[in-house]
Parts: C-alpha cells; sequence; structure tokens
C-alpha cells in the first residue's frame, strides 16, 4: 500500500469526528453562554467583581468581559473542560472497541495519538475562542468597545485592548495544554473515561492545595496553577514578560512528561476487550 | 512468504495461558478455520496476529513480517476484524469507511464505493452507524476489510449476528474472495460453516493446538467406526472384547459399537459366525466434524485422538 497516511491525516479525522458529535457543540455552546450570563446578571445588580484584574473595566468596556470571565473559569471551569475532552479522547475508543479498528490501518500507534492530541488541544483552543469571542459580542453589545485601562493603570486603545485580549487567551491556552496532556495520558494508561477525567481533576485540586497548605512561594511559581495569570503581565504597561515566559517553560514541563509517557506506554500496550 | 506463520506463539495473564505454545501455518490460497470452543484462545491468538496484543513468548509472521515490530507494514496486504467490527456510531457507514480509507493510505478512498456494493450496503451507507443491525456491522466490518484490498484476510465468527439470509450470502461472499486468490483466516464455532467453507482447519483447546491439517486428513486420523446387531449381543460382546484390533467397545442403544479397521472387521464377521451368531447389521458410522471435533475438544474416550501438534 503506497502513499502512506500522516499524523495530519490522523488530526484531520480526529477533528471531523469532534465536529459530527453533540457534544462538542454543547461545550462550545457553554464556553460561549458564559460572557452571555454574566453580562445578563450584571444588567440585574448594582455591583460587580471589580476587585478581579481588570475588572474595573466592566460597564465601561466590553473588550474586558471575557478576560474577567476568564479569571473565573482559571478557578476550575476551564481545567473541568479541558479534562472532559482529554481524558475520554483515548479511553472512549477503548471502551466502544473503535481502536482496535483504527489500530489494524495503516497508520502507526504514535501517528493515531499524536492526532488525537493535537485535536484535543485544538478543541481546548476553540472552546476559549469561542468564550473570547461570545464575550467580545456580549460586552460589546452591552458596553460598547472603549478602550481599556490595563493593570498599571494606562489606558490602551480598543484595538490593542483586543488583539491584547486574543494574545491573553493564547497564553491562558499554555498551561490548560498542559492539562490537556496530563488527561491524555490518563485516558492512555487508565482506558476509562470516568477514572481519566476524575484523575485530571484530582491532579489541578491537588496543585490548588500544595498552593493552599504548602507556604513556599517560590514553589507556587513554578505550579501550573500559578500560570493560568501569566496573561495579566500582557495588560501591564510596559508588557511584563517574566511570568509569560516562565509560563511558557513550566507549562511545556508539565506537558511533555505525562505526553512522552503516553506516547510510551501507548506504542507498547495491549489492545484487548470490547 | 507464507501469510501466516505462527511458532510457539503464548499469552498468558497471570497464571492463565490463554495461548500456549501455538503453531499455526497458513498456505497462500487456503480458506483456514480456526475452530476451538468459547474461551479456546482464537481471538487472543488473532489479536497477537494483528498486532494488538504482545505475545509473551514465540511469533507470528505475516507474510515473512513480524507485526510485533514492524507494523503497520507487517499488515500490508493484511486485513481484517477480530470479535465484532466496531464503528463511530454518530457517522455515517460510508464516512467510517472514508476514515478508514484514509488511515489506509493509498488507493483505499477510491474503493470505498466498490466495497459497498460488494456487501450490500450501498442503500444504507448514508444512515449512521448507531442505526445498525449486528448483520449489518457485521457486513461493514468486511467493507472495512476489503478497503485494504488485501492478500490475506482475518474474521473473527464473520456471520455472527446475521440472519439465514446474510449468512449464506456471506459464506457465499468469501467463496469468491477465495476464489479471486484472497487467502481467507476465519475462526468460527460453526461447524457446518467450516465443513462448507474452509480447506484446512487447525482445532484449538485450552490454548493448544490439538489438531491442523485438511479435513480429509482429519477424517481419514480416525479409525473407523462400527455399529454391530447380533441376534445375541452378550455373546457377541466377549468375541469383541477378546480381539486386539478392535478398541473403543461400547453399548449404544441396544447396538455394540465399536472402532476397528476394515481388515479386521472381515475377520470379526467370519469369527462370529463361527462362534454361531446371527449378523442383522454391521453398519460403517462416518464421524461428522462435529464429532470428531468434540473429541478434539473434551473427549478423551477415543485412545485415537490425535496428539498435539505444539
Amino acid at each position: 500500500m503506497s502513499a502512506r497516511p500522516t499524523t495530519l491525516t490522523a488530526y484531520r479525522w480526529e477533528l471531523r469526528k469532534l465536529a459530527a458529535q453533540k457534544r462538542t457543540y454543547i461545550g462550545v455552546g457553554a464556553a460561549a453562554l458564559l460572557p452571555t450570563l454574566f453580562v445578563i446578571v450584571m444588567a440585574f445588580q448594582k455591583g460587580g467583581p471589580y476587585d478581579v484584574p481588570l475588572g474595573h473595566n466592566l460597564r465601561h468596556t466590553g473588550i474586558a468581559l471575557a478576560l474577567v470571565v476568564l479569571t473565573f473559569a482559571s478557578r476550575f471551569g476551564a481545567q473541568l473542560v479541558t479534562a472532559l475532552v482529554a481524558g475520554d479522547i483515548v479511553a472512549t475508543e477503548d471502551a466502544g472497541g473503535t481502536l482496535k479498528m483504527i489500530l489494524t490501518r495503516s497508520l502507526r500507534r504514535s501517528q493515531v495519538l499524536a492526532g488525537k492530541t493535537l485535536a484535543s488541544f485544538t478543541y481546548v483552543l476553540a472552546l476559549l475562542l469561542a468564550l473570547l469571542a461570545a464575550g467580545l459580542i456580549a460586552g460589546g453589545i452591552a458596553w460598547g468597545f472603549n478602550p481599556v485601562v490595563d493593570l498599571t493603570g494606562r489606558t490602551l486603545s480598543s484595538g490593542r485592548s483586543i488583539g491584547l485580549a486574543f494574545a491573553a487567551v493564547g497564553v491562558f491556552a499554555v498551561p490548560l495544554v498542559s492539562i490537556a496532556s496530563f488527561g491524555i495520558f490518563l485516558s492512555v494508561v487508565t482506558r476509562n473515561s470516568a477514572a481519566a477525567i476524575v484523575g485530571t481533576l484530582v491532579y489541578e485540586l491537588f496543585m490548588e492545595a500544595v498552593v493552599g497548605l504548602v507556604h513556599v512561594q517560590w514553589l507556587h511559581h513554578y505550579l501550573l496553577s500559578a500560570q493560568f495569570d501569566a496573561w495579566h503581565g500582557l495588560f501591564q504597561t510596559p508588557v511584563y514578560w517574566p511570568p509569560i515566559e516562565r509560563a511558557a517553560w513550566v507549562s511545556a514541563l508539565f506537558a511533555l512528561v505525562p505526553l512522552a509517557l503516553a506516547f510510551w506506554f501507548f506504542n507498547r500496550r495491549d489492545v484487548a476487550g470490547d | 512468504m507464507l501469510p501466516v506463520q505462527a511458532r510457539g506463539l503464548v499469552k498468558a495473564y497471570g497464571r492463565i495461558r490463554a495461548v500456549d505454545h501455538v503453531d499455526l501455518t497458513v498456505d497462500a490460497g487456503d480458506i483456514y478455520g480456526f475452530l476451538g470452543p468459547n474461551g479456546a484462545g482464537k481471538t487472543t491468538a488473532m489479536r497477537m496476529m494483528l498486532g494488538l496484543l504482545r505475545p509473551d513468548g514465540g511469533e507470528v509472521r505475516l507474510f515473512g513480517r513480524d507485526p510485533q515490530h514492524e507494523l503497520p507494514a507487517a499488515l500490508d496486504g493484511v486485513a481484517g476484524f477480530v470479535e465484532t467490527p466496531h464503528f463511530y456510531p454518530y457517522l455515517t457507514g460510508r464516512k467510517n469507511l472514508e476514515l478508514l480509507a484514509a488511515f489506509d493510505g493509498g488507493g483505499a478512498a477510491t474503493r470505498v464505493a466498490r466495497v459497498l456494493e460488494t456487501v450490500g450496503l450501498q442503500g444504507r451507507a448514508g444512515d449512521r452507524v448507531g442505526g445498525y443491525s449486528q448483520g449489518m456491522r457485521q457486513r461493514l466490518g468486511l467493507a472495512a476489510s476489503l478497503l485494504r484490498d488485501p492478500k490475506l484476510l482475518v474474521l473473527d465468527e464473520p456471520t455472527n449476528g446475521l440472519d439465514p439470509g446474510g449468512i449464506r450470502d456471506m459464506r457465499d461472499l468469501i467463496r469468491d474472495l477465495a476464489a479471486q486468490g484472497m487467502t481467507i483466516f476465519l475462526s468460527s464455532h460453526l461447524l457446518q460453516e467450516v465443513e462448507e467453507l474452509c480447506t484446512r482447519v487447525s482445532v484449538i483447546r485450552e490454548g493448544r493446538i490439538v489438531y491442523e491439517g485438511t479435513l480429509a486428513e482429519l477424517h481419514a486420523s480416525r479409525a473407523p467406526r462400527y455399529r454391530l446387531r447380533t441376534n445375541d449381543q452378550s455373546a457377541a460382546r466377549v468375541v469383541l472384547a477378546a480381539d486386539e484390533a478392535v478398541h473403543d467397545l461400547a453399548d449404544e442403544d441396544g447396538e455394540l459399537v465399536f472402532a476397528a479397521d476394515e481388515a479386521a472387521v472381515l475377520a470379526l464377521t467370519r469369527r462370529l459366525v463361527e462362534c454361531g451368531l446371527g449378523i442383522a447389521a454391521l453398519v460403517p458410522e462416518t464421524a461428522t466434524l462435529e464429532h470428531l471435533f468434540f473429541e478434539l475438544t473434551e473427549g478423551t474416550e477415543h485412545p485415537h485422538r490425535l496428539e498435539p501438534v505444539a
């Protein structure tokens, strides 16, 4: 059989499979609904979460809305959705019996897993972009696209603020990809969606618990939970890069170790049972 | 290069050896039946053949390549399924095949319409697999295998879940594919199916191969059996029991049943008459595959049972 398929083939079909499932849209819809609900709740009350980063911009400009929602999402919601996707991506095929079907074709096991890994990262990014897009639309309709006052008190133009909002989502996605990597690792090893999802959440909660219980400040900087705030550096004048750089390499370490283990295990494991 | 050659294949789960030093040899053009009761180790052996399980010992080669170390190249020219074929229920039959064709590469994508027609699913190809019956999934499984244009087709209980018409069509299709030069390796517990289709068989029992060869050899390997009715069965029994050439003597439904070769039976008839006995019936009994299968997989009562080849 000539013209071997590639990782890109696996990735494209993983995306098509996601696109064919209702729950994919439920996830994206839920992400898009969050900022809308936020605006509706604020319309019915006087106060607001003005003390969170960029919260002081609420009611003045819609551009900051998605980023404020992101701050709340970073406390648990984003990790939950990520765990749901990544924990399921291999285990569901084990349980459904389709894994043995695709592993007897002409793709290497590592290519199959790479396609699944890239697809779950793409889905995480799609969720964040849906949240941002819905936040810009709902916030824009409610409060307009006025300039944003950043964390150092400087006023940023509307165009620059929107650009920075997209960049912030990108920075926020980096530690989330690490969470997804751990979920994929558990999905491969446990062969059980529920165990992989719960395990991923426990992993995240464990890091939160370390932050809460172990009062060693330098350690906190090197845990994944701290990296979810790295995007704050973008909304400082001048941009404060150190937390963003740290988020990049700390997250890379937290992603590469479980991914390496997942690939090693997936290449060697037995595929048995329906 | 032989389509399948397994030597000393072992797979253990804890203390239990699901597959215990299995040797298999499938020649090009064979329709090879892999027979055994449930739990005998058929599916485990087939999973190792397709590279889904890692053997604890021995090796299997497909056209000379080892699926443990040379995947996916070792599966070039090989296709099939173990247990029930599974598909993505939220995709249509056609989309499932397109996905698998993409994973096959080469010209597989151009064969989707043809294989759907071959298995008679073209009318339902646009429906989601979630709504397919077991028989339709089985046919889609065969279509998915044919996408790879295989030289060796590995099928695990291919007529499972099919209605009588579907079973007939599937068997006709397997015969057609074999006539086109494809080598077929099929596991089954349906003896009639194996007798109808297969040129060679192996029988597995508790993880070990207890027979491998042609069906004709299997039938011939067993000493001929006869049923005898005389005017004095007690006296006849004494005569038969005294004859060293007579084996497996038993009483069944008022008749004496025994195994002996033809020359011994001729001598025996003379001796019975010399003893003053009248022979009412002496009927050779043809062993069915079912009978042989039970002897190989369950019974120990017949001393002519074949010795394990492994």
